[in-house]
């Protein structure tokens, strides 16, 4: 136990953080404590969660992604058009085909980083522009409302009644959502290919030397996200019961905010799982008792950016490095990001 | 040939062939798709529309000259704009002197360079990086903003302000020649002073620029203020042009501007890059924003054409690093 909290020194202070909050929301509030707002708080996080698990398999290969998002969005459409031609289909063929456009876009971004050698960052604003341009082009911004019964009917998972009455449900994203992070996770640190990653986003050229081969891990990384970006576009869609174009316009810098709080380094070759899943709950926890507090939503974001703020400023400081006096100090381990790497 | 190409570099500089040759390509595929393209109104507009989009280009640039990324400048506009616009409001509205409107200024610039200075004392202090302060500042801004406002807008300013986003002056418009004097200040520092200086060589190696014995994190938080200075003064000049605020105005410019700078040869690690070249790249994609226009399409298709010249242009760059590789 004492190594694990020495390696995953930001996801035990993430964990930290995530219970003095809940324990102060606990106390302050009637609500929070209850097995129905928990519940609450994972149908909506999953989504997002989805997002940050495939978001961060692109950051720990040393990569960035700004057009997933939006990327998710042409799923949405592109599932929906695809499922009308088919009359119908079902949830195997609807996440098959979402996936597989998913995958698609993710392989272009993929293909214009490595075959070109654009990076990461210049691609994918890149693409963010072409694939959000063309969507709004051809859609002319209409949503979709009409999307086959299975897909817009709520399917629960499990439910409870609870004392007052009030249903506790678990919904079909939660599943698909562990589902998700379970299959990331395993990915990432139990197969050869995901260890492959992590060398790669750490030190692109040592990779290579070793054999690696490159060009694979980027379409790998850049599929990765692609596969997850366009399960999340269909759980939204599930959820929203809705595609319209612009609503994930966005959220790639929620969601890249909320993956770098969970210790993943923009400059590759750091991250975990469970951080990630951590840094995306606690900005919903925040969010959440904020809402209970009888906080005006209007503030929500102001108070999230703040703590964000705070714990970026945080977590990257040395002692040394703000006050003079400590500098002495031999600073050893891992230092912070290098910058400029992205 | 060869002759020929260094005395361009010897006039231009090299990084400005790029920029010039998608303006000329523009130039040349509109004049003929279009008889209504090369004529004084496809000009005019472009001149309105260049300055907002074009100042917050220069708040972006130079932060991307140091190896970062400011991503909070279109929040940091808007902010900029409320404070002037609730400066107005509080010294009678329609009413308000030109006492009001410069105290409203003065304190809109002082705003962002706030927002600038608290950013680069994160990222110079505790090497945060920069992506994220200031993805994170944006988030609070926009929240702040939202807060403030309840999502609403402010309008109702006194009529003497119009000229700043509809005027011209001897058939030049004011806003661009806010844009051009901006473009003016910073070609200078960046290329005349110690400031500029120390930005470029902070963007090379920063390292070995703390170890020249430049202040490493003065300089970086002095770039972030002026980042938010001029991010204050396009917050400025759209409360002018649209005679209101509302935050979220410009919010599309964000990743237009950090194009905008690739497009004109800013190296995306920093270090490398002059004004004058985005410049032009920013002139390129205007015009293509109203040729595309007056052929019938609308602003999402220019976005998607946006995002197919950047692709564009990286690939020619990368073709032409290849076929110098052979060469020599």
């Amino acid at each position: 136990m004492p190594s694990f909290v020495r390696t995953h020194a930001t996801e035990v202070s993430l964990l930290g953080v995530i219970i003095a909050i809940c324990a102060v929301l606990s106390v302050t509030t009637a609500n929070f404590f209850s097995l129905g707002n928990a519940f609450d708080l994972l149908n909506i996080s999953s989504v997002n969660i989805i997002f940050a698990v495939g978001l961060l398999v692109v950051l720990i290969a040393g990569g960035i992604d700004i057009s997933f998002a939006v990327a998710a969005s042409v799923v949405q459409y592109g599932t929906a058009i695809a499922l009308g031609w088919i009359g119908g289909g079902g949830w195997v063929s609807g996440l098959l085909i979402a996936g597989s456009i998913g995958v698609l876009l993710g392989a272009v971004n993929a293909f214009l980083i490595h075959r070109f050698r654009i990076i990461s960052i210049v691609a994918t604003i890149a693409t963010f522009n072409v694939y959000f341009g063309l969507l709004m082009f051809f859609t002319k911004g209409v949503s979709i409302y009409n999307l086959p019964d299975w897909l817009t009917s709520r399917v629960i998972i499990y439910e409870r009644e609870m004392a007052d009455g009030s249903w506790a449900e678990i919904t079909l994203p939660v599943v698909v959502m562990v589902v998700c992070t379970l299959a990331t996770w395993f990915f990432i640190t139990r197969t050869t290919t995901g260890r492959q990653l992590y060398a790669f986003g750490d030190n692109p050229e040592g990779a290579r030397r070793f054999g690696i081969n490159i060009g694979a891990m980027q379409f790998i990384a850049f599929g990765w996200l692609g596969l997850m970006a366009g399960i999340a576009g269909l759980m939204q869609a599930h959820y929203a019961q809705e595609v319209v174009p612009n609503a994930l316009y966005g959220r790639e810098l929620d969601v890249l905010a909320a993956v770098v709080l969970g210790g993943a380094r923009l400059g590759g070759g750091k991250g975990s799982v469970l951080g990630c899943v951590l840094g995306v709950l606690l900005v919903s926890i925040t969010q959440n008792g904020l809402n209970l507090m009888g906080v005006s939503p209007f503030a929500f974001k102001m108070i999230v950016g703040a703590i964000i703020l705070v714990a970026i400023t945080l977590s990257s400081a040395r002692i040394g490095n703000l006050v003079p006096v400590f500098a002495t100090r031999k600073s050893t381990g891992d230092r912070p990001a290098e910058r400029g790497e992205s | 040939m060869n002759a020929l190409a260094a005395r361009f570099n010897a006039i231009f500089g090299a990084d400005m062939a790029g920029p010039l040759a998608a303006l000329a390509a523009v130039l040349v595929v509109f004049g003929f798709a279009s008889p209504h393209f090369l004529t004084g109104a496809t000009f005019g507009s472009v001149a309105f529309q260049l300055p907002e989009l074009g100042v917050l280009t220069l708040a972006m640039l130079m932060p991307i000259l140091t190896g970062g990324l400011n991503l909070a400048i279109t929040f940091t506009a808007n902010i900029a704009g409320l404070t002037l616009a609730w400066t107005l409001q509080a010294n009678g509205g329609i009413d308000a002197g030109p006492g009001a409107f410069l105290l409203g200024s003065v304190l809109a610039l002082a705003v962002g360079a706030a927002s600038g200075l608290v950013m680069g004392l994160v990222i110079a202090f505790t090497r945060a990086h920069p992506i994220l302060v200031s993805l994170s500042m944006m988030i609070f801004l926009r929240g702040l903003g939202e807060f403030l406002t309840r999502g609403g807008d402010i309008s109702g300013f006194p009529t003497f302000i119009a000229p700043i986003g509809h005027g011209s002056i001897l058939g030049i418009p004011v806003p661009l020649l806010i844009l051009i004097a901006c473009v003016i200040a910073s070609h200078v520092l960046l290329s005349r002073s110690k400031l500029g200086f120390s930005t470029y060589m902070i963007g090379s190696n920063i390292e070995s620029a703390r170890y020249s014995g430049i202040n490493t994190r003065k300089i970086l938080v002095l770039v972030y203020m002026l980042s938010g200075v001029m991010a204050a003064v396009a917050g400025i000049i759209m409360l002018a042009r649209f005679n209101s605020v509302r935050v979220g105005h410009g919010e599309s410019y964000l990743l237009i501007t950090v194009l905008a700078c690739f497009l004109g040869g800013i190296n995306p690690f920093g270090g490398f890059g002059r004004v004058l070249p985005v410049f032009v790249a920013l002139i390129v994609l205007q015009l293509l924003s109203s040729g595309l226009n007056l052929l019938g399409a609308n602003q999402h298709l220019t976005t998607a054409v946006w995002g197919i010249l950047l692709i564009v242009v990286m690939v020619l760059r990368w073709l032409s690093a290849k076929f110098l590789r052979i060469v020599k």
